[in-house]
């Protein structure tokens, strides 16, 4: 079928021929410079092991201590899970269940369906079951999940507090702190055209 | 960055009698409902696309409202509260002098949420005629939106943390304020807003304007 080989593009719907990309160039919109396709040799791989290293320092992060607060001999310990449940108390409840998925169960929710398409391909398998709508949920999950965001959040309440008490860091702390950088490295190697057409041409053979 | 406008004219997909799918760029045939590669709704509509927008962001807006005017912080040091709005924690910094903190929160929970509802509605209304902003400059607008709506939510994460940390018994304890609550609703109803917003309709009504 000929609309095999013609691709649109997502911001302003210009048709392109659909060519192969080399691999480390990068394929802008002619019309509107989006970026259409930047493969990058091992991409696939690399995101791979960069969402399972998210997802471990993950649940690392919800299950260390986190941080402790020490003012004239009084402390006081908050774990990820204390500060998820910090609306718990009265009508703010689905506040807390706001926070904790999109601290952590989103974002873990969004590194598992990465894994289980990204995986297979970048041992060269046909894709998984499913692969093409776990991935469409992948993509629609990464606006909500906000692990880095939080970590810049707790930056943001360390200076508030700073002045008045001592803080201490726990290794979850560092875990987040990881897992932003983690985060940015997965997210700056995915590209979304050329999962897709990964997928269309495997499942096909 | 380009910044000329390019103005060579481009077959689009609407005019080729397709229609292209948001997610995957696939093209199938006009009519089609449900793209065949990834399975996503097809839908490419001027009137659709514009009445979610404006649902959201007048949603957004209304949420913003109580977020302003109920407290977002409760705290009671030694026997005594206080209840702190948005805008009196950051008159509370001025007073302390630290400035640039006050600004700095100033910026992030005043003038960013406010701006947003700004810029999507200019781009709401933008698509129905076109605009002095060419479509790149439109285009950085969108996606600066887009990038930054998110990160608005740090206010509650903030107050998470803070509620979450500072309980020290009689000395010190902070409490959420349902402003959080309305903040939190505000940044996503927002967030739909912007994810519902079509970019393809900036360039469609180029299209029109060139025939």
């Amino acid at each position: 079928m000929i609309l095999d080989q013609v691709i649109a593009c997502p911001v302003c719907d210009a048709l392109h021929h659909d060519q192969d990309v080399q691999k480390h160039s990068i394929a802008k919109c002619a019309r509107c410079g989006t970026v259409l396709a930047a493969p990058k040799s091992g991409a696939m791989t690399r995101i791979a092991m960069l969402s399972l290293t998210a997802l471990i320092l993950l649940i690392a992060a919800a299950s260390f201590p986190f941080l402790a607060l020490e003012v004239q001999g009084l402390s006081h310990q908050a774990s990820v899970l204390d500060t998820i449940l910090a609306f718990a108390s009265g009508p703010m409840l689905p506040l807390s269940l706001a926070t904790g998925l999109l601290i952590v169960l989103l974002p873990a929710a969004r590194y598992c369906a990465l894994i289980y398409t990204l995986a297979p391909m970048a041992i060269g398998y046909r894709p998984a079951p499913y692969a093409a709508m776990v991935y469409t949920w992948a993509e629609r999950l990464k606006p909500w999940a906000m692990a880095e965001i939080f970590i810049i959040g707790v930056a943001v309440a360390l200076v508030k507090v700073s002045g008045l008490a001592r803080v201490e860091l726990g290794p979850a702390f560092w875990a987040f702190a990881a897992l932003l950088i983690v985060t940015i490295l997965t997210d700056s190697s995915i590209c979304r055209l050329t999962v897709w057409k990964t997928l269309r041409t495997r499942s096909t053979i | 960055m380009e910044n000329t406008e390019n103005t060579q004219h481009y077959l689009t997909a609407t005019e080729a009698g397709l229609v292209g799918c948001r997610a995957c760029g696939t093209v199938a045939p006009q009519g089609t409902h449900v793209c065949p590669c990834c399975q996503s709704r097809l839908e490419f509509s001027e009137t659709a696309s514009l009445q979610k927008v404006w649902a959201w962001l007048v949603a957004g807006l209304i949420a913003y409202v109580p977020a302003n005017i109920y407290p977002m912080l409760r705290t009671s040091t030694l026997g005594q509260t206080s209840e702190n709005t948005l805008m009196g924690g950051i008159i509370e910094l001025v007073h302390h002098g630290s400035y640039g903190v006050a600004f700095i929160v100033f910026f992030a929970s005043i003038l960013i949420p406010i701006a947003k509802f700004i810029a999507i509605a200019f781009l709401a209304i933008s698509v129905r005629k076109p605009a002095n902003l060419g479509n790149h400059g439109r285009l950085v607008l969108y996606e600066v939106v887009e990038f930054i709506g998110r990160w608005s939510m740090i206010d509650v994460f903030v107050v998470a943390i803070l509620t979450a940390l500072v309980q020290l018994d009689f000395a010190a304890a902070i409490s959420p304020g349902i402003a959080a609550v309305s903040f939190a609703l505000s940044v996503a109803f927002t967030m739909l807003a912007a994810q519902s917003f079509d970019p393809r309709l900036m360039w469609l009504a180029e299209n029109r304007v060139e025939s």
